[in-house]
């Protein structure tokens, strides 16, 4: 699994960081970090639960 | 409230964004071969995302009166709104290929009435359609004002509304007079505004967003409307519109006020909140009270789950009366609940999450988890630098239930968790302030 960004539609609202922190995170320039682009199997089902309740559709999966 | 499997565990102590893992897991049963999702919107689409992640293979309809796939609406007051996106954006991801969930997908016509007794929704074409799980997920449609129709009046809740704003916007309105600063009203004078348009926010309050914010927070939403050159109006209701005269008598041309001006304004825009779509199910046997009432996991009716702005239950987490949410995060979360609760063979924990909505406006990320309550405290920046985090208290007993903050994501994000962990307000002036 590999994380992708769309920074130009990311508006740094952290919801993927409450989800998945490990992977995602919001720093006090308000940008969004990414920490890890390849997460292991056990971080899957959150960094999907992240995919989904990012409000602007900002993060895409590659396999 | 109406109960119909009450669960024994009472409020989940598990911060709710786990309840994938807390759900029961999801089993086919002969039972469900076939399930109908009325609304084909955000609420509708994430249940059937979830149905069939959760391994349902069965038969799956979709509902839609609008003639869209489904598409996601927050855009549509502010990047669509604005002119920096074209439709093709707003596509909900999911529905981006509509064969991709092997939905039978019934666009474009309205359901018109449920039969409970006969499990089956009846649609204006006169066709019905049998189910064995319904998710009902109509959502909400804008409010209007009383009155003849007039033209140069507008809402925005639907694509085809936006549309039909982001043509009138086009064509470079002298005024834009905005009825109601709630968020969506607020939205669209921001938005406006940042086309360049006059813009006059009308507010009945005495501050933007009273419902949600107290009057301080809802003053600082005033003063950045008026930073940017919004003529905003608060604490006068609307008396009228007024309509031009001869050729123009059907086009609006302007706003009368209770105090006896008047807002000349060749487009108005009508922002005072929405109405549950519930026409439909008018007699169906289903409790019906501003939306479909539902327990405390959803359920409506057996065999019939409710989701999203249309759906009214009772949060546990902040007490037993009835909520219904109007926000883009609820939406998805409660979509994915209720695919869950309709395939669970076992009793499942009530939905009790903690809120979260946002709203952009100008440059601001306004952001609110929880419950607002009167108890509410600033405990981060201040109001006047507009970048700050104010907190709320639970009234009756020491524990942080909302948190309202402005262009502090990390703040809210956890504010959210500190309220999912209940927390003393202590704990959050420690890890909130500074
Ligand atoms: C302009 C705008 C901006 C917004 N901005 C934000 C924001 O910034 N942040 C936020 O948190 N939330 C925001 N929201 C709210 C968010 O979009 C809603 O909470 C969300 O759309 C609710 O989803 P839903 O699926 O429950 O209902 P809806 O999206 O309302 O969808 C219901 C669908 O069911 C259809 N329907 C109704 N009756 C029938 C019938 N009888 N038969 C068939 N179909 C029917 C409707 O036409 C509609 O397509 C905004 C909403 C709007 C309109
Ligand atoms: S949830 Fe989406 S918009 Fe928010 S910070 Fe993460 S990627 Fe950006």
């Amino acid at each position: 699994m590999k994380i992708v960004v769309d920074f130009d539609l990311c508006e740094s609202n952290a919801v993927c960081m409450g989800i998945a922190p490990e992977v995602f995170e919001v720093r006090d320039d308000d940008f969004l970090y990414i920490l890890d682009e390849n997460p292991g199997p056990e971080l899957h089902d959150r960094v999907r639960e992240a995919v989904e309740r990012c409000p602007k559709q900002a993060i895409t999966l590659e396999d | 409230m109406i109960v119909f499997a009450k669960p024994s565990s009472g409020v989940p102590s598990r911060p709710s964004r786990s309840k994938t893992e807390q759900a029961a897991p999801l089993t086919a049963t002969d039972s469900l071969a076939h399930i109908v999702i009325v609304g084909a919107s955000l609420a509708g689409m994430q249940a059937a995302q979830m149905l069939r992640r959760g391994g349902y293979d069965r038969s799956l309809t979709i509902i839609g009166d609008e003639p869209h796939y489904p598409y996601d609406r927050p855009p549509l007051s502010k990047q669509y709104l604005a002119g920096s996106w074209d439709e093709s954006k707003l596509r909900l991801r999911a529905a981006v290929d509509p064969d991709e969930l092997g939905i039978d997908w019934r666009i474009g016509v309205p359901a018109r009435a449920l039969e409970l007794s006969g499990s089956s929704v009846m649609m204006a074409d006169g066709t019905s359609i049998p189910y064995d799980g319904l998710i009902i997920a109509t959502g909400a449609s804008a409010r209007r004002l009383p009155g003849p129709d007039l033209e140069g009046v507008y809402v925005v809740r639907s694509l085809d509304d936006a549309r039909a704003l982001r043509d009138a916007f086009d064509a470079e309105p002298k005024r834009v007079a905005v009825i109601g600063a709630g968020f969506i009203g607020a939205e669209v004078a921001a938005t406006a505004r940042e086309r360049g348009l006059e813009v006059t926010m009308i507010e009945a309050a005495k501050s933007p967003l009273g419902r949600v914010l107290d009057t301080a927070a809802g003053l600082a939403i005033a003063d950045l409307h008026r930073s940017h050159g919004v003529d905003v109006r608060l604490g006068v209701g609307v008396h009228s519109l007024v309509s031009g005269e001869g050729a123009g008598a059907h086009t609006v041309a302007g706003v009368a006020l209770a105090d006896g001006t008047v807002v000349e304004a060749d487009v108005v825009v009508v922002g005072i909140g929405v109405t549950p779509n519930t026409g439909w199910l008018e007699g169906s046997g289903l409790t019906i009270d501003d939306g479909v009432v539902c327990d405390e996991t959803c359920l409506a009716a057996p065999g019939v789950v409710a989701a999203g702005d249309v759906a009214r239950w009772p949060n546990v987490r902040f007490g037993e009366q009835l909520t219904r949410v109007e926000q883009w995060d609820n939406a998805v979360d409660q979509g994915a609940y209720v695919a869950r609760r309709l395939l669970a063979e076992d009793e499942v924990a009530p939905f009790a999450p903690v809120p979260w909505f946002w709203s952009d406006q100008y440059d601001r990320k306004i952001q609110l988890a929880g419950m607002p309550t009167s108890s509410a405290e600033v405990v981060h920046g201040s109001m006047a630098e507009q970048r700050f985090v104010q907190i709320y208290g639970r009234p009756d007993r020491d524990e942080l239930v909302g948190a309202l903050a402005w262009n502090r994501p990390r703040q809210a994000v956890q504010a959210r968790q500190l309220i999912e962990q209940r927390a003393t307000m202590a704990e959050a002036r420690e890890t909130l302030g500074g």
